[in-house]
């Protein structure tokens, strides 16, 4: 059952690096995230690569596969022909620190920058009450692994650096949407998310959705109602007349 | 407290921090004990192994135990004791048990204000849902992706933290700070007590010192001194043996849980844990000849608590009150070695484990909503359906009931200063942990360490230890060691990780025999000689097989543990089933192994005698079951005795 496979793995640092090859033992049902470990016990082994859970669930194994952003604890060996050259590179939007490990500090900077879920007043801890139905729009997007794939695609970054510092990326305006979509949630953060976040960078091509390996619908069930929230609020004559009026728009107006 | 950001180095380059609190382990109980510490006012680092937000705790699935009644009203924090204790054949710290019982509902209310969003019940409270061992429905959960909601929420929490710091000072550190993807190698003692500890960032393998009162271990399990695990790579015992190398105690380390069901097949992901849901939920095992195998090993200490037919054990999952439950939901242990007996007796599937099937007993629609995640990793993984098709399923190495002994209440080990929590900590769970009581462990004794740490230091009154530096200076020595060995052309350390991997597998797995243990201690003194010469490539930034040849020493340390104590425990128990003394023994329940190091590399066991439990909590169960576990003698403050007398 096993052959031989065609490695290409790019190793270096940030400064200088290049593909190198390595044939490689292929075992029944194995995945590349195998094969790599496999050259760190033969010929490479101070090939440097994250990993934690091999089971999909940790989300640390993110890497590019023959050009797409993958997991590699989820990417089986008999997608590939035999005799395809699997090229195996860095996540490309991350700084490289070291062959298949980029720099992701990128994700917990503009994490930190969310305000983060704002505890209803006077509900005691053991007194939230909330329905299946109404948790169940934001526990979708909870089940996002962080492994930053969507960051990685999102064309908005991948090749625009300058875009960095006003665009939170797909995964942190789903956790957005998340706040904002959660039952007991008392914060208003529809206007920052347009106007602090870079939501209005996003023009929906559905590449995060693509690539996200929770099968997350990102793009129809967590960016667009937010793009439709922050539009009706903007656009809304009555929402309009009374921010002119009394000059609110905070917590009171959160439109559900 | 200290102030905020003191960074300077010293004479080896090495980056210098003062803190109040270090957390080594970034993982459930990490993540609450640093929180606590902070809400006491303490500067605290959490240093995580991983990227923050990775830890192992992300695997765990099912649930998390509380006895909040929401399911099911007539459960209570007395009988989720009593449920711990029977799952752990009276062997657990009872004060630990008790703690947890009591306190586990408060945590998980806790986590619902830091944003948590669990199922719900129909009257919107939190939903439970059943598992092995326990008598309700207790877990809280969200579908199979428990541990992930923790995490995150736990993690969200931190940053929450950090943002009001913000505000306050201006700096998002100023009072608690992650140091990603840092491994902590040495612990500094000063006059007996801790004074810092000693590492190295994994990006550019600079070497980083914090000095620090207090330090609370939380880092995981042992899982990966073993080839069939669900554990990850980070899995090495480095808190077990930092603790003993530092001076403090191990115990129960004989009792290690192997999950009943781990995947089996493809060979590459043999070991990844199968949620025990699938079984609350309905699931069922049975052997190649179609039998459900579980009715015929029901042990006698259980034999009045699960269903005897098929057609009991399928009532109870609508009418619980009235049946009693399927042996599918056995503690762990009984489980693990049933489908072990059965593979051995050559009724098992093609690729070596029993079936687990739950296609047959829900609709495909219930099954993907309840167990996605499973669904999902059956999918890409095995090309397996589970909504139409049986899973096939094997023990696997998941949990390390031993660990640091501790005080209960505190957290504190034998060496003042040092704390642990969660799976590195010892006791809680006596011989067997049972499914679910793992995530609430953590946030209890998380929290509990937390507060032991603040209430130390606020003891020592300024008085802080200070590092000696010459242990300083040796603790850079010790870490660059595999690099001055590769000159001398010793082995690669994945290779001898392997060797040792496999001889724990083979000798000191699920079933034991003193010879083949004697084999295992034998074979481990070989690789601890191979492990000290191990030859590294490369240079220190982000180099795994120098972070391996590193962690090796601790695999080593605490495997030997393992071996030592498994030897000595003549009796089978829990996680701990020997060929050659079948039994449970009343006259071990109250022994413990207490490990602690010789020299850097070696270890000495002596029994000592567990505390009696307090006449309370002994009243809490029938004396006809107490009989089945503990000598006459002990019961003697017993409710049933005291009537007699009276």
């Amino acid at each position: 059952m096993s052959y031989w496979a065609h490695f290409r793995v790019w190793r270096g640092d940030s400064e200088k690096g290049e593909l190198v090859d390595y044939p490689a033992e292929v075992n029944e049902g194995e995945v590349v995230l195998d094969i790599i470990h496999r050259l760190q016990q033969t010929e490479a082994q101070d090939l440097a690569v994250r990993w934690n859970c091999k089971a999909g669930k940790c989300g640390s194994c993110s890497m590019e596969i023959n050009g797409r952003p993958r997991l590699a604890c989820m990417t089986r060996m008999n997608t590939f022909a035999e005799d395809e050259v699997v090229t195996v590179t860095p996540l490309r939007t991350f700084p490289v620190i070291r062959d298949l490990v980029t720099d992701v500090s990128f994700n917990y900077t503009k994490a930190r920058e969310i305000p983060s879920f704002a505890p209803p007043e006077g509900v005691e801890p053991g007194e939230y009450r909330m329905q299946q139905v109404d948790v169940e729009r934001s526990q979708e997007f909870r089940k996002c692994i962080e492994c930053y794939l969507c960051q990685n695609t999102c064309h908005v970054v991948r090749d625009h650096e300058e875009n960095k510092e006003a665009f939170a990326g797909p995964r942190y305006l789903m956790r957005i949407a998340e706040l904002d979509m959660h039952p007991l949630d008392s914060a208003d953060r529809q206007t920052a998310a347009q106007e602090e976040h870079g939501l209005g960078y996003c023009n929906i091509t559905k590449c995060c959705t693509e690539v996200c390996p929770e099968h997350i619908k990102i793009t129809d069930n967590a960016l667009i109602p937010l793009k439709e929230r922050v539009v009706d609020r903007k656009y809304d004559p009555v929402v309009w007349l009374g921010n002119k009026l009394f000059r609110r728009g905070e917590a009171a107006n959160k439109n559900r | 407290m200290t102030t905020a950001q003191q960074v300077h180095t010293d004479d080896h380059d090495v980056e210098i921090h003062d803190y109040d609190v270090v957390v080594i382990g970034a993982g459930g109980a990490g993540l609450r004990a640093a929180i606590e510490a902070r809400a006491q006012g303490k500067r605290t680092a959490i240093i995580s192994k991983s990227l923050f937000g990775k830890a192992h705790t992300v695997m765990a699935e099912g649930g998390c135990a509380a006895a909040m009644g929401n399911a099911n009203p007539n459960d209570n924090w007395r009988v989720h004791f009593g449920d711990t204790m029977r799952g752990g054949k009276f062997l657990n710290n009872w004060r630990m048990a008790e703690l947890h019982a009591k306190e586990a509902p408060q945590r998980v209310w806790e986590m619902e204000t830091y944003g948590a969003l669990f199922d719900r019940t129909k009257d919107g409270k939190i939903s439970q849902r059943n598992f092995g061992g326990h008598t309700y429905p207790r877990l809280a959960h969200v579908g199979d992706r428990t541990g992930l909601e923790l995490i995150r929420t736990l993690q969200q929490k931190i940053v929450s933290l950090q943002q009001e710091d913000f505000k306050a000072t201006g700096d998002y550190e100023a009072n608690i700070r992650v140091f990603h993807e840092t491994t902590i190698t040495d612990l500094f003692k000063a006059d007996g007590a801790i004074a810092g500890c000693f590492g190295y960032f994994r990006s550019t393998g600079r070497f980083v010192r914090f000095n620090a009162p207090a330090i609370v271990l939380a880092t995981g399990g042992v899982g990966k001194s073993y080839s069939v695990t669900s554990n990850s790579w980070e899995y090495t015992g480095d808190g077990h043996a930092l603790a003993l190398r530092a001076g403090a105690t191990l115990i129960n380390m004989e009792f290690l849980q192997f999950h009943p069901t781990g995947m089996v097949w493809p060979p590459s992901v043999k070991g990844i844990l199968v949620t025990e849901s699938v079984r609350g939920d309905g699931g069922v095992l049975r052997n190649s000849e179609g039998k459900r195998f579980m009715f015929d090993y029901i042990a006698d200490v259980f034999k009045d608590l699960y269903a005897t037919t098929e057609e009991e054990a399928d009532r109870w999952y609508t009418d619980p009150d009235n049946n009693r439950r399927p042996p599918e939901l056995l503690p762990r242990d009984e489980v693990a070695r049933a489908i072990n007996s059965e593979v051995k007796a050559g009724r098992g599937t093609p690729h070596g484990g029993v079936f687990l099937d739950v296609s047959t007993r829900l609709k495909p629609e219930e099954i993907l909503k309840r167990l996605p995640s499973m669904h999902h990793q059956f999918k890409e993984l095995a090309d397996v359906d589970i909504t139409k098709e049986p899973m096939e399923v094997g023990p696997t190495c998941h949990y390390v009931m031993g660990g640091v002994e501790v005080d209960p209440d505190t957290g504190m080990s034998r060496v003042p200063g040092l704390f642990a929590a969660g799976e590195c900590s010892g006791g809680m769970h006596g011989s067997n942990r049972l499914g679910g009581n793992s995530l609430s462990d953590l946030l209890v004794f998380g929290r509990r360490c937390g507060a032991g740490a603040s209430e130390y230091i606020d003891g020592l009154a300024g008085r802080r230890p200070a590092v000696v530096e010459t242990d300083a200076a040796a603790a850079v020595d010790r870490a660059l060691l595999p690099f001055t060995t590769a000159a001398e052309g010793g082995e690669n350390p994945f290779v001898v990780h392997l060797e040792l991997q496999k001889t724990m597998h083979e000798l000191v797995g699920i079933i034991r025999k003193a010879d083949e243990m004697e084999m295992a201690l034998k074979k481990l003194e070989d690789i601890a000689t191979r492990t000290r010469t191990v030859a590294v490539q490369g240079d220190r930034k982000f180099n795994p097989n120098w972070h391996l040849a590193l962690d090796l020493r601790n695999m080593l340390l605490v495997s030997m543990c393992v071996a030592k104590a498994a030897l000595e425990r003549q009796e089978s128990r829990g996680g701990h089933t020997r060929d050659d003394f079948p039994v449970m023994d009343a006259d071990w329940r109250h022994v413990l192994l207490v490990l602690s190091a010789l020299g850097e590399d070696n270890v000495e066991m002596v029994r000592k005698e567990q505390i009696p439990m307090r006449p309370d909590l002994l009243d809490i169960f029938e004396m006809d079951e107490l009989k089945k576990y503990f000598t006459g003698e002990e019961l003697g403050g017993h409710r049933a005795d005291q009537g007699e007398k009276a």
